[in-house]
């Protein structure tokens, strides 16, 4: 079952593929290390135990203090996002998508992003946030239920957080054919654009068309796949017969499948691929391998559908932690650097929390606002008559 | 934006005015919005070298390029989710859908996207996209290609909707369609693609989101829009023969409704039917009706009566003219109303 070969073999004509019940548990720990297994090509560059390794195709040169840069951002949004969760289990947003487990991803992708790139993230990439300039302050206010997102997506290139899974992948195709329609690529002062989806939305139609889109435009796309082995409680199999990175191959473009837990590689394979956007080479998928250590959303129980054993076994690739094993055994930080950076993560959460808490309830007129740039007669009249009525109320007995 | 973009359009009265067919009033249109705004493309299947599969997009791929008309790969999704990527480049895309059946695998980022993303950035971001439909049946097509999905959008907030019904009214909506800011959804009757009128350039046009009344009456007033406006003129000029003076609004916008001219027309005339050949459950004419027995309940004679599509499936074509309201149905329902 878990052999390459298998995967590769023709079916045998009028036999459906064996999916119709519920996998068992040996089924789904195969079909995670067939299509989901590290694997030869994993791109690496950081081993879990925090040794520098080589790969012959993808190099970085990176000083001590751009990691502990990396190292920081990890830090600070991992620590954001558990205050947030915590906001979620106290009754202070209604719902919370933790990143936990998938920051060198997120980080690594967000880092080799550059000002005038775009980005479309899915609405699970905090970390990507962080990276565009947008404040965790700015996210909280959608799961708590006073916005859709406070930050401006164009002012940030990061553009709103998509809900329904894959849309943003074609918008982000249409966005970056308009960058290379522009004459924004061609050389390193090129665009670039990224969009950000999960294992799980590789099944959605639009990725498909996504892929066919930005590869008969040549448009400036990096794919960038955050595969964390699970969509909600569907495992990977449930997806795909082939690792994702090798679906690439069909659309006519290079798919690459690095270790999303090393932030180290997945900043240079990210760097590469926007690099090859910019000079007019794209688009190119990315699949990181990655994670998600959490649930899938507060609304989750991730204990009824996968193993403690399988949990366990991926806190020992934490991304944080070989980055600080890392810095330790060559002398690049210190205690004062991890305790300033722990004690800057306390006060970011201090911040989130101290914000969340505070935001004002929007005013019922927030809920008429544009609706429309050029304004409808009917919805004014309407916005009118609610706020006579709702005035009716002032001063009176309820 | 400090005024209504909607006025913007008007064009000096350098030619004469011309006989066209609406498909050549689209083209026109097209042509010219492209002319004035390179930010203007035109994208969807076969548009290009084809012209379009109707050929209303004919000839501009070879004056404008494949860049501005953009053959499309074939999935409905991609053309919109795409668009939409442009539209937030600063683009100004025309997306044709072949068929209004075939809208519905591009549902999703009509409505999840396109219609609500300058509400969810409040405003921030701004869709200036057309997505432009032939709908209707009486063509004798095949299922899929006769269907009158205008409701589906008029119920989603954030998108405009609007039909023509005639060749200068093509023309000059679609160009205020294109120069809206507004996500716009255009329905072209596919059935009157052909039939002609006289365009005159230096007639100013009126205002994208407004009905008009095309024909005063003071016996009935009957409500309409795209397709079945012709048939509701036939059938208040064959009316007239009986003695029947029928009062006949163009709804032009479907979304938002103008409907000042029909609470004027059914406070004189008292009676109201609306015609439309979409399915009349939970449709605009059942929008209309209900907003007109709020406004003018102590003006109505009659209760509003409609006249429409069954509520089944677009039939085979070899029953469509069951299907589609006619002359006779829609004075059947005069006679109803006046009955009453």
């Amino acid at each position: 079952m878990s052999s390459p070969e298998r995967w590769s073999q023709p079916q045998p004509s009028g036999a459906p593929a064996a999916t119709a019940a519920a996998p068992t548990a040996e089924q789904v720990i195969a079909g995670l290390r067939a299509t989901s297994e590290g694997g030869a090509e994993l791109v690496q560059l950081l081993t879990p135990e925090g040794e520098r390794v080589d790969h012959p195709d993808f190099h970085i040169d990176i000083t001590p203090d751009e990691l502990r840069g990396l190292y920081r951002d990890m830090v600070l949004v991992r620590r954001a996002d558990r205050e947030a969760n915590a906001l979620q289990r106290q009754g202070q947003l209604g719902l919370w998508v933790p990143l936990l487990g998938q920051e060198a991803a997120q980080i690594g992708a967000g880092r080799a992003l550059r000002p005038t790139d775009m980005a479309f993230p899915s609405y699970r990439e905090h970390g990507v946030a962080w990276c565009r300039g947008v404040h965790p302050n700015e996210i909280v206010g959608m799961f708590r239920g006073v916005d859709h997102g406070a930050w401006d997506p164009v002012a940030k290139r990061f553009h709103p957080y998509t809900i329904v899974i894959g849309n943003q992948c074609l918008n982000a195709a249409g966005y970056a054919m308009g960058q290379r329609f522009d004459g924004k690529v061609g050389d390193d002062n090129g665009e670039a654009t990224m969009v950000f989806f999960g294992d799980g939305a590789t099944s959605q139609g639009d990725v498909h068309e996504a892929f066919v889109w930005a590869s008969v435009y040549d448009a400036p796309l990096v794919f960038f796949c955050q595969n964390n082995q699970w969509a909600i409680s569907e495992p990977t199999e449930r997806q795909s017969r082939l690792p994702l990175y090798q679906r690439a191959r069909g659309y006519g473009f290079p798919g690459i499948r690095v270790d999303g837990n090393d932030v180290l590689a997945t900043l240079a394979v990210a760097r590469w691929a926007l690099d090859e956007c910019r000079h007019g080479n794209g688009p190119v998928l990315i699949e990181a391998f990655t994670y998600r250590m959490d649930s899938h959303t507060t609304s989750d129980d991730a204990t009824r559908y996968r193993l403690s054993t399988e949990v366990e076994e991926w806190k020992l690739k934490d991304p944080i932690e070989r980055v600080k094993a890392h810095l330790s055994r060559n002398g690049f930080a210190d205690h004062d650097f991890f305790d300033g950076v722990q004690a800057e993560a306390d006060e970011l959460a201090a911040v989130l929390r101290e914000h969340c808490v505070s935001l004002p309830e929007p005013p019922p007129s927030r809920m008429f606002d544009n609706v429309y740039a050029e304004p409808s007669p009917a919805l004014q009249a309407q916005q009118a008559e609610y706020e006579t009525y709702l005035a009716g109320f002032a001063g009176g007995e309820h | 934006m400090a005024a209504p973009t909607m006025h913007r359009s008007t064009d000096t009265p350098s030619a004469a005015p011309q006989t066209i067919t609406m498909i050549k009033g689209l083209n026109q249109a097209l042509r010219t919005s492209m002319e004035r705004d390179p930010k203007v493309i035109v994208m969807g299947e076969d548009v290009g070298k084809l012209g379009g599969v109707f050929r209303v997009t004919d000839g501009l791929q070879k004056d404008f390029g494949e860049q501005r008309v953009l053959d499309t790969p074939l999935a409905e999704s991609g053309i919109i989710g795409t668009a939409i990527g442009l539209a937030i480049r600063g683009y100004r895309p025309v997306c044709e859908i072949q068929f209004d059946g075939f809208i519905f695998p591009g549902f999703d980022q009509i409505v999840s996207q396109l219609a609500k993303l300058h509400y969810r950035t409040q405003g921030r971001i701004k869709l200036p996209i057309v997505v432009r439909v032939p709908f209707g049946g009486g063509i004798g097509a095949v299922e899929h290609h006769s269907e009158s999905p205008e409701s589906y959008f008029a119920h989603t907030a954030g998108l405009k909707v609007v039909a023509c019904s005639n060749p200068v009214d093509a023309y000059w909506m679609l160009r205020q369609a294109i120069e809206c800011d507004d996500p716009v959804l255009f329905f072209e009757p596919k059935r009157r693609y052909h039939e002609k009128a006289e365009l005159d350039l230096s007639v100013a046009p009126q205002p994208l989101f407004s009905s008009r009344v095309l024909r005063k009456g003071s016996t009935a007033t009957i409500a309409t829009y795209g397709p079945m406006v012709r048939t509701s003129m036939d059938a208040a000029i064959a009316g007239a023969e009986d003695g029947l003076d029928l009062e006949v609004i163009d709804m032009r916008s479907l979304s938002p409704l103008d409907l000042g001219p029909v609470y004027e027309s059914v406070r004189r005339t008292g009676r109201l039917i609306v015609v439309s050949e979409a399915p009349g459950e939970s449709s605009i004419a059942a929008e209309i009706a209900t907003k007109v027995q709020q406004e003018c309940f102590y003006s109505l004679e009659a209760p509003v009566l409609r006249v429409t599509g069954f509520d089944t499936p677009y039939p085979p074509a070899k029953l469509e003219e069951n299907f589609l309201p006619d002359l006779d149905r829609v004075l059947a329902a005069v006679d109803r109303s006046l009955a009453w």
